[in-house]
C-alpha cells in the first residue's frame, strides 16, 4: 500500500493490482460518481431551462430575485472552494492543525450560504411564492434546492472530516477522503456559478 | 403513528391475491424452516449473506433475478389468462383495477428487477475474472448495491399485500401518475422502488468502471479486453450516463406528488411531455444496458463452440460503442405521435434506422465466426442460435416502426408490444440464459444436466414464437395495448394462440427449474474437475472450478485477446509458480445488510407517510455508513501455505480427470 493520491494517476494499472480501496481507485471512482452527479444537475436544468416560462398566476424571475444578496452568498460559497484548497495544500504538508483551521473556516462560509439560501427560500414561501404556484417556481425551488442539499450533505461530511481529523491524524486514507471532499466541493461550486448565471442573472436581465 | 397505513391497505377481499400471498407465504416458510432444519443460517450468514466476493454476490444476484422471474412472468401468465378469457364482451377474472396493477408490476419486474440482476450478477462473476483481477475495485460497495436492489424489490413485493402497486404502466406517465389521478400509494411504490434500484446500479456501474481501468491483469491492453467485459463496459458507461436522469425524472415526480411542485401537472405550466422525455432519455439506453452484455456473451459462446476465435473482436468492440452512442440519439422514437413535427420525427427515425448498420456488423461478424468451424451443439449454442433468428426479425420490426409514418398506425398497439418482446427476450434474455448455462460449471463446479437444457430451450423458443407472433397480427388488427377485455371476434384466436404460447413458456421455465434441481442432485455426475470445461479462450477458464476466493493465485500475463487460448497453444496454462505471495483480500462486512435493511425502512415510511420512521430509516443509512468508514478492521491477507494447499489440491483434480478422460 504505497500508492498515494499525489501521483496515483500516473501509475499503471497493473501496479495497482494488489490494492484494495487504494487511493486513486477510490478517487477515481469517485469522479465518475461526480459525473453521475453531473447529469442528474444537468437533468434539473434542462427542466429549468423548459419550464422557466411558465410562471403560470406567480411572478417571474425578475421580480422576486435580488442579485445582492445573491452576489453574497455566490462569494461565500466561493471563498469556501479558495479555502478548502487551502486546507489540502497543509494537508499534503501534513499540518494537522491547519488543515483543521481551514476546514472550520470552509465549513462557516458553507454555512453561510446554506443560511442565506434557506432564509431565500423561507421568504419567498412566506410572501406567498412557494414551488407550488407555478412550474417556475417549482423548477428554481427543485434546481436550487438539488444544490442546496448537495452542499449541506457537504457540511455533514465535513464536520465528520474534521473530527477524523482531529483524531486520527492525516493518514493516507483520511488524505484520501479529504481528497474525495475537496472534489465534491469544487464541484459544487462549478455547479452554483452555471446556476447563478442561468436562474439568477438571466433571471433579472 | 402509521401514516396513511391501516389495515384495509390488505387486500382480504381480493382471492386472487390473497391466495398469490398465502402461497408465496408458505414456500417462503419451508424455505426458512428447511434452513433452520438443517442449522445453514450461520453458514449462509457468514458465506453469503456478509460477503463481499464478487462471485458470491453475482450469485445472489442471479438468485434474486430468478424468484423475480417467477413472479413476472406468473403476472404475464394472468394477463394471457385474462385476455383469452375476456372476450366477445366477456370480463374475464381481473378487474380493471387489479389486472391494471398486473401488466405494471409485470413490466417493472421484468425490466428491472429480472433483466437488470440477471445481467449484474452474470457480470458480477465474469469481468473480473475475465480480466485476471481477484475482485472489483470496491468489494463493499458491490456488496451495498446488492442490497440496495434486494431493498428495491422488497418494495416491490410488499405492494402485493400491504396496499397496492401503480395502475399507470411500467412508464409512469403524467399526469396519470399524479396526485390527482392516482392518489392512492401505488405510484409511490414505482418511485421509491425504482430510485432506490437504480442508485445501487449506477455505483455498480461506476465499480465494474474503475474495475476494468484499473485492475486488468499486466499486459492486458484495454482493447484486448474480451468482448463480455467490453461489452458490460459499454453498459456501464450507459448506466452511468443515462440512470441520473431518471432519479431526476422520478424525484421531480415525487416532488409533485408529495410537496404539491408542479413539474408535470397539467396545471400551474407543469409540462406532462417533459417526463415522457426524461424517461425515455433513460429509457431507450436502458434497453441496449440489458442486450449489450447479452451479445458479449453470444460473442462468447459461438467463438468458444465453433472452436475458433472471434471474428472480428475490434469490430465488435467498436459496433458495440457506436450502439452505445447512437442508443442516445434515438428516445424520441418512442412518442413520435406526440407532435414534435416531422422533421424532428424525420431525425429520430433515422438515427433509430442506424442503429441497424452497428447490429448488422455484429450479426455477420457471429455468422462469420461459425463459417468454416465446428460447431458443437451444446445446449448455450442453441440460445446463441435461436437468438440470431429470433432478434433478427424483432431487429427488423424495429426498423419498420423507425418510420414515423408506420409508427403512427402501429403506436402503442400490440405489434409494439410483439416489437419489443421480440428484442428483449430473443435478445437479451435468450443471452442471459446462454450465460447462465455456459458460466454455470465455471461458479459450481459442475454442468447443468443437458437434455433439460435443451427441452427448455426448445420450449422457449417455439413458444416465444406462438406468444409473440399473433401480437403482430393483432396489432395489425388494430389491438391497442394495456386492453382489459376485448369484444372484436376477429382478434379472438390470436389471443388463444398467444395464451398456448405463454403456456409452452411455463412448460420451459418449468424445464429450467427441474434442470436445476436435478442437476444439482447428479452433481457428482455432472463434475468438472478441470475448470475449463469448454476449451475456452478466456481467463476464467484457467482458474479451478469453484474458483478459489481470490481467483488468481498468481496474476496472469497476457499477451493475446484470447489469453487462455495463448497460453494453451505456447504450453505455458497451468505452468506452477516457484512461490506464492501472500494475496491481500477484503474482509467480509454486514454493512451492506444494514443499509439495505434501513433503506427498506425508509422507503417503506416515504411510501406510506410514516415519518418517524423515515427519520429511523435515515439515520440508520447515515450511521450504518460511518460505522463502516471507521471500522479498521476491513481485511486480511491469505498466506502462501494456504494457497500452495488450494492450487496443488486444484493441479490434482485436473490431473485426475485428464487421466480418466
Amino acid at each position: 500500500m504505497t500508492s498515494s493520491v499525489s501521483h496515483a494517476n500516473a501509475a499503471p494499472a497493473a501496479h495497482e493490482h494488489e490494492h484494495h480501496d487504494s487511493g486513486s481507485q477510490t478517487v477515481l471512482g469517485f469522479w465518475l460518481y461526480l459525473m453521475t452527479d453531473c447529469i442528474l444537475f444537468a437533468t434539473a436544468f434542462a427542466s429549468y431551462a423548459v419550464l422557466y416560462r411558465n410562471i403560470a398566476t406567480g411572478p417571474a424571475g425578475h421580480e422576486i430575485f435580488e442579485l445582492p444578496y445573491v452576489a453574497v452568498e455566490t462569494a461565500a460559497l466561493l471563498l469556501s472552494s479558495l479555502t478548502y484548497g487551502l486546507a489540502m495544500i497543509c494537508g499534503h504538508q501534513g499540518k494537522r492543525q491547519a488543515v483543521l483551521g481551514w476546514l472550520a473556516v470552509t465549513f462557516a462560509f458553507g454555512a453561510v450560504f446554506i443560511g442565506m439560501e434557506v432564509n431565500e427560500f423561507h421568504k419567498l414561501i412566506a410572501e406567498g411564492h412557494g414551488p407550488n404556484v407555478s412550474a417556475f417556481l417549482s423548477a428554481f425551488f427543485g434546481l436550487v434546492g438539488l444544490h442546496g442539499l448537495h452542499v449541506t450533505a457537504g457540511l455533514v461530511w465535513m464536520a465528520v472530516m474534521m473530527l477524523e481529523v482531529a483524531r486520527r491524524g492525516l493518514g493516507e486514507r483520511t488524505l484520501v477522503r479529504l481528497s474525495c471532499l475537496s472534489l465534491f466541493w469544487h464541484f459544487l461550486d462549478i455547479v452554483w456559478i452555471c446556476v447563478f448565471t442561468i436562474v439568477y442573472l438571466k433571471g433579472v436581465l | 403513528m402509521f401514516g396513511k397505513l391501516t389495515l384495509d391497505a390488505i387486500p382480504f377481499h381480493e382471492p386472487i391475491v390473497m391466495g398469490a400471498l398465502g402461497g408465496a407465504g408458505l414456500i417462503g416458510l419451508l424455505v426458512l424452516a428447511a434452513i433452520t432444519k438443517y442449522r445453514k443460517w450461520g453458514y449462509l450468514w457468514t458465506e453469503w449473506l456478509t460477503s463481499v466476493d464478487h462471485k458470491r454476490i453475482g450469485v445472489m444476484y442471479i438468485a434474486v433475478a430468478l424468484v423475480m422471474l417467477l413472479r413476472g412472468f406468473a403476472d404475464a401468465l394472468m394477463m394471457r389468462t385474462q385476455l383469452a378469457m375476456a372476450t366477445d364482451g366477456a370480463m374475464g377474472v381481473f378487474p380493471p383495477s387489479h389486472y391494471d396493477q398486473v401488466f405494471t408490476a409485470h413490466g417493472v419486474i421484468m425490466i428491472i428487477f429480472m433483466a437488470m440482476p440477471f445481467m449484474t450478477g452474470l457480470m458480477n462473476i465474469v469481468v473480473p475474472q475475465q480480466i485476471g483481477a481477484r475482485d472489483v475495485a470496491f468489494p463493499f460497495l458491490n456488496s451495498l448495491s446488492f442490497y440496495l436492489l434486494v431493498a428495491a424489490a422488497a418494495l416491490v413485493n410488499l405492494s402485493l399485500g400491504v396496499g397496492n402497486f401503480a395502475r399507470t404502466g411500467w412508464v409512469a406517465y403524467p399526469p396519470l401518475a399524479e396526485l390527482a389521478f392516482s392518489p392512492d400509494v401505488g405510484v409511490d411504490y414505482y418511485t421509491w422502488a425504482l430510485q432506490i434500484s437504480g442508485i445501487g446500479t449506477t455505483l455498480t456501474a461506476v465499480n465494474f468502471l474503475v474495475t476494468v481501468l484499473r485492475m486488468r491483469a499486466p499486459g492486458m491492453k484495454l482493447m484486448q479486453m474480451p468482448i463480455f467485459t467490453w461489452t458490460c463496459t459499454w453498459a456501464n458507461v450507459l448506466i452511468v450516463a443515462s440512470f441520473p436522469i431518471l432519479t431526476g425524472a422520478l424525484a421531480m415526480l415525487s416532488l409533485d406528488r408529495y410537496l404539491d411542485f408542479h413539474f408535470f401537472t397539467a396545471e400551474a405550466g407543469g409540462n406532462a411531455m417533459m417526463y415522457l422525455n426524461l424517461f425515455w432519455a433513460w429509457g431507450h439506453p436502458e434497453v441496449y444496458i440489458l442486450v449489450l452484455p447479452a451479445f458479449g456473451i453470444f460473442s462468447e459462446v459461438v467463438s468458444t463452440f465453433t472452436g475458433k476465435r472471434l471474428f472480428g473482436h475490434t469490430s465488435m468492440i467498436i459496433a458495440s460503442g457506436v450502439i452505445s452512442v447512437l442508443g442516445f440519439m434515438v428516445w424520441l422514437h418512442h412518442f413520435f405521435t406526440m407532435g414534435s413535427g416531422a422533421n424532428v420525427n424525420a431525425f429520430f427515425g433515422i438515427a433509430t434506422m442506424v442503429i441497424s448498420v452497428p447490429t448488422g456488423v455484429k450479426l455477420f461478424n457471429w455468422l462469420f465466426t461459425i463459417f468454416r468451424g465446428r460447431l458443437r451443439f451444446e445446449v448455450p449454442i442453441l440460445w446463441t442460435l435461436g437468438f440470431m433468428v429470433t432478434f433478427t426479425i424483432g431487429g427488423m420490426t424495429g426498423v419498420l416502426m423507425a418510420v414515423p409514418g408506420a409508427d403512427f398506425v402501429l403506436h402503442n398497439s400490440l405489434f409494439l408490444i410483439a416489437h419489443f418482446h421480440n428484442t428483449i427476450i430473443g435478445g437479451a434474455v435468450f443471452g442471459y440464459l446462454a450465460g447462465f448455462t455456459y458460466w454455470f460449471p465455471k461458479v459450481f463446479g459442475f454442468r447443468l444436466e443437458p437434455k433439460l437444457g435443451k427441452a427448455a430451450f426448445w420450449f422457449w423458443q417455439i413458444g416465444f414464437y406462438f406468444a409473440f407472433m399473433p401480437l403482430y397480427i393483432l396489432g395489425f388488427l388494430g389491438m391497442t395495448r394495456r386492453l382489459n377485455h376485448t369484444n372484436n371476434p376477429a382478434w379472438d384466436i390470436w389471443l388463444y394462440v398467444a395464451l398456448f404460447g405463454a403456456l409452452l413458456i411455463a412448460c420451459g421455465i418449468g424445464c429450467q427449474l427441474l434442470q436445476l434441481g436435478v442437476s444439482i442432485w447428479q452433481r457428482k455426475k455432472l463434475v468438472d474437475q478441470t475448470g475449463d470445461p469448454w476449451n475456452g479462450h478466456t481467463l476464467e477458464w484457467s482458474i479451478p472450478s469453484p474458483p478459489p476466493s481470490y481467483n488468481f493465485a498468481v496474476l496472469p500475463q497476457v499477451q493475446d485477446i484470447d489469453a487462455f487460448t495463448d497460453m494453451k497453444e505456447k504450453g505455458t496454462a497451468y505452468a506452477k509458480p516457484a512461490s506464492y505471495a501472500p494475496i491481500h483480500m477484503p474482509r467480509n462486512t454486514a454493512a451492506g445488510v444494514w443499509i439495505g435493511g434501513f433503506t427498506l425502512a425508509l422507503g417503506f415510511a416515504l411510501i406510506w407517510h410514516i415519518w418517524w420512521l423515515a427519520i429511523v430509516g435515515l439515520v440508520g443509512i447515515v450511521g450504518s455508513m460511518l460505522a463502516r468508514a471507521y471500522d479498521d478492521d476491513r481485511d486480511f491477507y491469505i498466506q502462501p501455505a494456504e494457497i500452495e494447499a488450494t492450487e496443488r489440491a486444484a493441479a490434482e483434480r485436473r490431473a485426475l480427470a485428464a487421466t480418466s478422460a
